[in-house]
């Protein structure tokens, strides 16, 4: 088990005093080498879960394991990635790759040469010398691919890494996100409110309900070709997976 | 955005570019040439206008007669020994107040509670009118450079602080929060990501305070002292010689522009990765 949330449940405490549930009472188990995606309504805590998984913060309640450890603080088994690449503008692209291996006492040469490495993997071969600016989203989304996975984490998290790219670039991405990851065989979590895209790019997916969030529902997506979202893309069941989301999360009751 | 192969910087369309850079040469060239005329046609008025309008010489002194107050501050005065002390005090103050600045910007802006206790302080001190400390610092100290060094370091020492420390608490969260999941110490994220986010803000508060430190250096050596551009001032002005008083003040612009274009060229140079605004 690469990653297991045992009845995990986050509270906070808002600048009134309140105390905030943001998720309640969640479990899941995600296996070595799966891509499993969360989806949830905006607020349901989705990126709560991410911020457990990599120990930037405790649940209340519960436990997070990584790789069968307790995660008790910032750790080296997870690699996480957001909507903003967050790529430092002041470096270049080969030195934000090395960025994360900088506190692990990697000699510089061996940083190089794995940063190197990652670019060639994420097509970003020729580029180490660009500054962010000088890249496109889709570019600089996929040099934060890289960094993340310089670092040889146990676990990838993805939070909603497409979500602020042009439709193209976004299915295009996806692919080469898909592909890179299927050959790196990292376990995979990816906060989506994409359902469309979770079901591209997942082995499966958890349905969140809203705040508090916990898992109303798992669906296994059985179908082929996941590290290929553009070609599983044309196969019709998808959008029987997405539908059968799109009931769980009771949109059409909002939809007026 | 799929392409494999990268494309250097300017190697696209490099006829386009190659028009685009004349047209931004010639564009140059003709606000070059604008900014020179006026400059002509300002100074050739201010030779001509004043004795024609009947203006005497001690209120208006034409550039004709700076130029040969000039020669002679320089032969009678010791013009480049006080030119040379108020630059060698600019300089200073403005490093050694640009530098405490930044620190203490840095300690505040690491300390949340230090920045609340102390931020009332700092703005107080932040509004009252620094150059009135002059005379305080010459009952201090002395008739000395003491007095118009901490002048200038008191001035140039606020806007540096307030930038660095306006900076460190606007550091994007995401980005420390990245710096934590990679296990980077609380010495190393403000080395590697904490202090080059600040680096804008704290080269923009080091221009604000370059052009002060000169005002500061002049206010201090205006109110005491014999040496300096700000004591020929006070000394041209008590003799009625406008002439001098007109050529230490464009002198002392000299300074400060000097010292303000040397920290542009800094500044275009550590804040290379900005991509460059257009025109």
């Amino acid at each position: 088990m690469a990653l297991e949330f045992r009845s995990v449940t986050k509270e906070f405490l808002t600048r009134s005093g309140e105390v905030l549930t943001a998720v309640s009472d969640v479990s899941f188990v995600v296996n070595e080498g799966e891509f499993v995606s969360v989806v949830g309504p905006s607020g349901c805590g989705k990126s709560t879960l991410l911020s457990m998984t990599a120990g930037l913060y405790q649940p209340t309640q519960g436990e997070v394991l990584v790789s069968g450890e307790v995660v008790r603080g910032p750790n080296g088994h997870v690699g996480f990635m957001l909507q903003k690449d967050l790529l430092l503008p002041w470096r270049n692209i080969v030195s934000n790759v090395e960025f994360g291996l900088e506190a692990r006492g990697v000699p510089a040469a061996d940083r190089r040469r794995r940063a190197m490495a990652e670019l060639e993997r994420c097509h970003l071969a020729g580029f180490e010398n660009h500054f962010p600016y000088q890249l496109s989203g889709g570019m600089r989304q996929r040099a934060a691919l890289a960094r993340t996975l310089a670092i040889e984490p146990e676990i990838v998290l993805l939070d909603e890494p497409f979500s602020a790219l042009d439709a193209q670039t976004k299915l295009l991405l996806q692919n080469s996100f898909a592909g890179t990851i299927a050959e790196s065989r990292k376990t995979t979590l990816l906060i989506t409110h994409d359902l469309a895209e979770a079901v591209l790019m997942s082995d499966r997916i958890l349905v969140l309900s809203e705040r508090p969030g916990r898992v109303v529902a798992e669906i296994v997506v059985d179908l082929p070709h996941r590290d290929e979202p553009l070609r599983r893309r044309t196969m019709p069941e998808v959008s029987d997976y997405a539908g059968q989301i799109f009931r769980h999360l009771k949109l059409e009751e909002k939809a007026i | 955005m799929t392409q494999a192969t990268p494309v250097p910087a300017g190697a696209q369309a490099p006829a386009r570019k190659e028009r685009q850079g004349k047209a931004a040469m010639a564009a140059t060239h003709s606000t070059l040439f604008a900014s020179l005329a006026l400059l002509v046609l300002v100074l050739l008025a201010w030779e001509f206008l004043p004795p024609a309008l009947g203006v005497p010489k001690f209120i208006i002194p034409t550039v004709s007669d700076c130029i040969v107050e000039l020669q002679r501050m320089w032969t009678q005065e010791s013009l480049l020994a006080h030119t040379f002390s108020t630059a060698l005090y600019t300089v200073l103050g403005f490093a050694i107040g640009s530098l405490l600045g930044a620190a203490i910007g840095y300690v505040l802006g690491m300390s949340e509670f230090w920045e609340k206790v102390l931020s009332p302080y700092i703005l107080a001190l932040q509004i009252a009118p620094k150059v009135a400390f002059a005379p305080l610092f010459i009952m201090w100290f002395g008739y000395n450079s003491m007095p118009k060094l901490l002048v200038t370091v008191l001035i140039v020492f606020f806007p540096v602080l307030v930038n660095v420390l306006q900076a460190m608490k606007t550091v994007d969260r995401d980005l420390i929060n990245l710096a934590r999941a990679y296990n980077l110490s609380r010495w190393r994220i403000f080395r590697k990501v904490e202090m080059p986010s600040t680096m804008p803000s704290l080269m923009a508060g080091l221009r604000i305070a370059s052009t002060l430190a000169v005002i500061g250096v002049t206010v201090g050596e205006l109110v005491g002292g014999n040496t300096g551009l700000g004591f020929l001032i006070s000394y041209g002005g008590g003799q009625a010689n406008a002439a001098m008083v007109f050529n230490a003040i464009v002198l002392l612009t000299v300074i400060g522009f000097v010292l303000y274009s040397a920290l542009a060229r800094v500044e275009a140079r550590v804040l290379h990765y900005l991509p460059k605004a257009q025109g």
